[in-house]
């Protein structure tokens, strides 16, 4: 029997490492066809920002080589609206609701959290500081060592739960901005949103997205977030989340041995609507294989 | 409730441009509504990532059965085209609502562009099943793309527009003289966006009540990624949950 358990710490404790994306899982409900939700650690539900977003024109969406872009500006309809008509609906869900909270200002985010610290079946925020997709989608904060210091130490101030920092990719050294989240006062990082990239329909000579660029995810990405998972696991001390196309247990595996404690399911859910619980499966017989008693002997396990 | 399954290709005709697939499951399907969709797995084909959005052609429930009608627009349906018959085909279905059951003595007329002909067939079954006799409008650039007319002309009167006059009358499906006749109330229209406009406005201009059903560049196929939203008078919803199938009314066209 394997102890799957990890602890994240401040009261977010999984019952498995897997959990779901934020915007590749809609608020759960979505899934429950496929997926009995028990069977995971943890979902993260849309990226929610103070005040509702309509998010950009169509078309928000391009299939690359093994992945795609996607630029949708997170359109959602404002954290009251969550709190009043979503959160009743999802809250009973036998998992780890958590919710993705974005903004343009300092301002934002703070208030976002100080009404999100009021639902009691929310157990953390996924701060999301790294949006590529909205001209103040926090990436502005998520970039620079001063800005995410800023962003995280004002609503570390207001938020007293576990308060996880989602990590953007496009950055020239991704472990300084780790360390500086967790200089500020992070519980833990997840890593990595999406990857900043554009296509162009040549016979059109048109970008085939409405705002140009997007952001990129899905199994292209993975090496790049294995990378970083890597690089940032031996820099801080808090538990690092890792995701970046993982498509089965075998991937999230590796983000594992590469030092994450918890992992993410993102762009995989659409191709597999099910494949999350199928990681979670996938991860215990791994460690029944290799003769680990505990899931968290997994984590940083990479020999090299 | 929604599934993921495997299914049999059991027959497979082939029409050039597209191909008609009859699929066969293992285990019973649940009940489909006539305008929804399946997200179809793609497997073998490298540059095809995401599942492939494919309207509901025809359904069986007694032998486990949906039949597509496939048209090869890009990388991923050609190599759907090219599927064998006894080729395993994965499949996320039912999903979408589907078009609104007219009232029971309400006049119908279902107008079909391209392979936007393919939902109508289950749609008019239904309606035939239900003791309605829709009348169908169905328009293609030339006569290979009216294909299954006999199918569709078993449930109802069926007339045909082709642009290059080879079957039917010649020109656009809002040009068609049917258009004179007594008038409907209840118009549902799929084809090409230009197509479901034209149509949609002609509609409008007689104040009859119409249904779309709308074809936009999608991932996940069950409303989370926000991706294939539609302008509507609510803001962007995403259509492979709150459609595909619209009202016009909801539209800003």
């Amino acid at each position: 029997m394997v102890n799957t358990t990890i602890d994240l710490g401040r009261g977010l404790v999984l019952r498995n490492p897997v959990m779901t994306a934020s915007g590749t899982f809609g608020y759960g409900e979505e899934y429950t066809d496929f997926v009995d939700l028990a069977q995971l650690g943890g979902i993260i539900v849309k990226g929610t920002t103070l005040h509702a977003r309509e998010g950009n024109p169509y078309p928000r969406m391009a299939e690359t080589p093994s992945g795609m872009l996607n630029c949708v500006g997170l359109q959602n309809k404002g954290v009251q609206y969550f709190i009043d008509t979503i959160y009743p609906r999802i809250k009973d869900f036998d998992t780890n609701v958590l919710l993705n909270l974005s903004g343009s200002t300092l301002e934002d985010y703070v208030q976002g959290a100080e009404m999100v610290s009021e639902l009691e079946k929310i157990p953390a925020i996924e701060l999301n500081v790294s949006c590529p997709n909205v001209k103040q989608g926090g990436m502005a904060f998520g970039v620079t060592t001063t800005g995410i210091s800023q962003v995280v130490s004002e609503v570390r101030k207001v938020y007293h739960k576990h308060l996880m920092v989602k990590l953007s990719p496009n950055v020239t050294n991704i472990a300084e901005i780790a360390l500086a989240a967790e200089a500020a006062g992070a519980d833990s990082v997840s890593l990595i949103n999406t990857l900043m990239g554009m296509a162009i329909d040549a016979e059109k000579r048109k970008p085939k997205l409405s705002v140009i660029t997007g952001g990129l995810s899905g199994a292209c990405v993975k090496p790049v977030a294995l990378r970083m998972v890597w690089q940032v696991s031996k820099a801080v001390k808090i538990p690092v989340v890792g995701l970046g196309g993982i498509s089965n247990a075998t991937d999230a595996v590796e983000f594992m041995l590469a030092g994450a404690s918890a992992i993410e399911i993102g762009t995989a859910n659409f191709i597999d609507p099910a494949v999350s619980a199928k990681v979670a499966v996938g991860i215990t017989d791994y460690c029944e294989r290799f003769g680990f008693q505990k899931v968290t002997d997994l984590i940083g396990a990479l020999e090299c | 409730m929604k599934q993921i399954t495997d299914f049999r290709l059991v027959e497979k005709q082939d029409f050039g441009r597209s191909v008609m697939l009859r699929l066969r499951a293992k285990h019973a399907l649940p009940s489909i509504n006539p305008g929804q969709f399946v997200q179809v797995r793609v497997d073998g084909s490298p540059s095809t990532y995401l599942r492939r959005p494919i309207s509901i052609h025809d359904v069986d429930l007694q032998q486990n059965e949906i039949t597509l009608l496939v048209q090869q627009v890009g990388e991923g349906t050609r190599h759907l085209a090219a599927a064998e018959v006894d080729d395993v085909i994965n499949m996320v279905l039912p999903l979408g609502n589907g078009f609104t059951i007219p009232e029971k003595n309400d006049k119908v007329l279902l107008v079909g562009g391209g392979i936007g002909i393919a939902p109508l067939f289950y749609f008019a079954k239904v309606l035939s099943e239900k003791g309605i006799k829709p009348t169908m409008l169905l328009g293609g650039k030339m006569k290979s793309d009216l294909i299954r007319l006999a199918g569709y002309q078993q449930f109802g009167q069926t007339f045909v527009t082709t642009e290059d006059g080879s079957l039917g009358e010649k020109g656009f499906v809002t040009m068609h003289s049917v258009w004179q006749r007594d008038g409907f109330d209840r118009i549902y229209v799929c084809g090409p966006k230009p197509m479901m406009k034209a149509v949609a406005k002609l509609a409008a201009s007689k104040g009859t009540w119409c249904e779309v059903s709308l074809e936009n560049l999608m991932a996940c196929g069950l409303g989370a990624c926000l991706c294939c939203v539609e302008d509507t008078v609510e803001g962007h919803v995403c259509v492979c949950k709150e459609g595909p199938v619209f009202n016009t009314r909801r539209l800003k066209w």
